[in-house]
């Protein structure tokens, strides 16, 4: 017979094992998908995980995807820590490109090693405005942060599309609605000749270093472990509770905000419509599978990263629709969320009394 | 100028169309919520519902078979938020995240191939009424079957919470878990059933988009609907009654800048568009501010975990 019985203490080894466990029952699950949809499930994991980062180009294409992510799951992770529901990640990641775009455009066809850090800045304050917004309503309209957050996803996508439409479009781009092309020195250099990977990557490993000595080496992190565990306690321990939500915001604000500069003045090289696969989105999945914790969200952007990669290659090789990606994605946070069941509880077998 | 009245009737008859899948959203979320719930995957059960349905109705060619089997796919996906959350004690906000994430990937799989298919009509009531009553025809009449039983649903809704047993059950669920399995009830049981009515809801307003609003299959085609159902259950301090004004508003809002289009205002459409957004995160604030109103009106456990230790 097998019982369930609570742990006495959470297993701190479970709580690192867990995602390693949702990320395997998530490929047998996907192996099941593929066999319902008529593919041989070993060829079509194969084709999603393994063939599109087999080469150097796939391995750059990678580290492309993973930095995004993996920025804004660290400055989520700042408000997922402290129980502030940040889902609006998209919309602080599409504002910040914005802003930093319109930098960006108005260095057009102008040099100078100065241009970049200004484009760059910009791009992060872009995205502390943003979130700013759901964080002032919390807390002194007492507004629920989930949904203002994502309203104003979607208000950012249509900001964007009026000026690359409008105002922004490029005057000689016969009313193809993107901007005109930012000069050499508002983009991210490249790391290596002929591949993507640019030299965004750095943001995230700073953000990572940075994130990781604020949780565990500053009264900071402890005040926001403290109020996410219990509200009350930090209350009662006196923390300036107002102020500490807007600075989580205004972190995880200015990370996507990065994210949407990585992007528009890396791989893309200027506005237009479709500046992000959902990766504000994806970023919340990173951040959960990662822990929380800033060398978790490194290898979970990695794994999450695969998933784009391989709904690309699978579209391409099987004509496997691409969104298996988003599929994949959504069973990640399933298996994750459910094996966490093991952290408070343990099957025990009892023998059978006879 | 001369504006026809019966002009006037059809606007607001198109206002309450597009006010429908709201409704249906809302009032099956509204149920979830009271018994103490919080399911943010609403976004992703309707665009569930909208493929299943359409993909039914294309391949068996029956519309009954389709909007019941739409709002079963609802129940079933939601039946994996209701065993996470209720049986494995998980996190709501990120297990209903999780499910509209899955829900849209799935539906967009699903829908591949219902690309670009031409929808059925889908048969309206009282068609012949219409003409009879200026004015009022073009509301009271003309719609369809999904359309009167969604402006009717707030009503049941509010009697069956105020004056059904069961429904007293949902909101001692919602506001005192502990005293409620004290006196006997299985707490998991009502919130299982709250959830999977929530599903069924959802999954018939995803229908209502595919299959009446606008026949066809669109990927994504549910555009954040799903997400201002959840803000108008806010909006209506989980009164059902309101939840009818709330729909109306922000189906007036849709309808009417596509109306201000087309007498050509001259304002962006992108910020048109933006205008139910907006007015949602206006509207949240203007409720919310009054921090002691909005405690009463929540339900007390609202999104907290419910274990009973064996």
């Amino acid at each position: 017979m097998i019982k369930i019985v609570k742990r006495d203490q959470p297993s701190r080894a479970i709580f690192f094992l867990t995602p390693i466990l949702a990320i395997f029952l998530t490929l047998v699950a996907g192996g099941i998908i593929f066999y319902i949809l008529g593919f041989k499930p070993f060829e079509a994991l194969k084709f999603f995980f393994i063939v599109p980062i087999a080469d150097k180009y796939g391995f750059s294409e990678l580290l492309l995807k993973a930095t995004p992510l993996c920025l804004i799951a660290i400055g989520l992770s700042f408000c997922f820590k402290s129980n502030n529901w940040n889902i609006g990640a998209e919309g602080q990641l599409t504002f910040g490109a914005i802003v930093s775009g319109g930098v960006a455009l108005l260095f057009y066809e102008q040099e100078g090693f100065y241009i970049l850090p200004v484009v760059i800045l910009a791009g992060a304050i872009g995205g502390m405005l943003y979130a700013s917004i759901p964080a002032i309503l919390k807390t002194y309209f007492n507004t629920n942060e989930i949904l203002v957050s994502l309203m104003l996803v979607y208000v950012s996508k249509l900001i964007l599309d009026y000026l690359v439409v409008g105002p922004w479009s490029n005057p000689e781009g016969f009313n193809f609605p993107e901007t005109r092309q930012f000069s050499d020195s508002a983009k991210l250099p490249l790391l290596f000749e002929g591949l993507r990977i640019h030299a965004g990557i750095f943001l995230a490993l700073a953000a990572v270093v940075i994130s990781w000595f604020v949780f565990y080496k500053t009264y900071l992190g402890f005040q926001m472990k403290v109020s996410g565990f219990s509200l009350k306690t930090a209350k009662y321990a006196g923390y300036k509770g107002k102020k500490m939500i807007i600075l989580v915001f205004l972190i995880s604000g200015a990370c996507a905000g990065l994210a949407g500069v990585g992007e528009i003045t890396g791989p893309i090289g200027q506005l237009h419509r479709e500046i992000s696969p959902d990766y504000g989105f994806t970023a919340i999945i990173v951040a959960f599978l990662g822990r929380l914790h800033p060398v978790g969200i490194i290898f979970a952007s990695l794994v999450v990263a695969i998933t784009y990669l391989g709904a690309e290659t699978a579209q391409i090789f099987m004509q496997i629709p691409k969104y298996t990606g988003q599929v994949f994605q959504g069973m990640i946070l399933f298996f994750l969320l459910a094996s966490d069941y093991l952290l408070f509880f343990k099957f025990k077998f009892i023998g059978s009394k006879k | 100028m001369i504006i026809d009245i019966n002009f006037i009737g059809l606007i607001l008859a198109s206002i309450m169309a597009s006010a429908v899948p709201l409704i249906l959203a809302s009032c099956g979320e509204l149920i979830t919520e009271r018994s103490g719930v919080l399911n943010l995957g609403v976004e992703g059960m309707m665009i569930i519902g909208a493929i299943s349905g359409f993909a039914l109705m294309t391949v068996t060619g029956s519309l009954i078979i389709a909007i019941v089997g739409a709002m079963l796919a609802g129940v079933l996906i939601s039946t994996i938020f209701a065993f996470l959350t209720q049986t494995l004690i998980t996190n709501h906000v990120a297990t209903g995240l999780a499910l509209t994430i899955f829900g849209i990937g799935i539906s967009a799989m699903i829908g591949k191939n219902f690309v670009g298919i031409p929808g059925k009509e889908f048969p309206v009531l009282f068609e012949g009424l219409k003409d009879t009553i200026p004015l009022l025809g073009p509301i009271l009449f003309g719609h369809s079957i999904v359309f009167y039983f969604a402006f009717s649903l707030p009503f049941i809704t509010s009697y069956f919470l105020k004056k059904t047993k069961i429904g007293l059950i949902v909101r001692a669920v919602g506001d005192s878990p502990e005293s409620a399995s004290n006196q006997g009830i299985n707490v998991r049981l009502v919130r299982y059933a709250c959830i999977l009515y929530g599903g069924a809801m959802s999954g018939l307003a995803g229908a209502y988009l595919s299959m009446i609003y606008t026949p066809q299959w669109i990927e994504n085609m549910t555009g954040g609907r799903g997400w201002i159902a959840l803000a108008l259950v806010v909006f209506s301090t989980w009164n059902p009654i309101k939840i009818l004004i709330g729909a109306m508003i922000f189906g007036g809002l849709t309808i009417i800048q596509f109306h201000m289009q087309a007498i050509g205002v001259r304002i962006p459409v992108q910020f048109l568009t933006a205008l139910p957004y907006i007015v949602t995160i206006i509207v949240l604030v203007v409720i919310s501010r009054d921090s002691r109103k909005i405690r009463l009106s929540t339900p007390s456990s609202l999104g907290k975990s419910f274990h009973k230790d064996n």
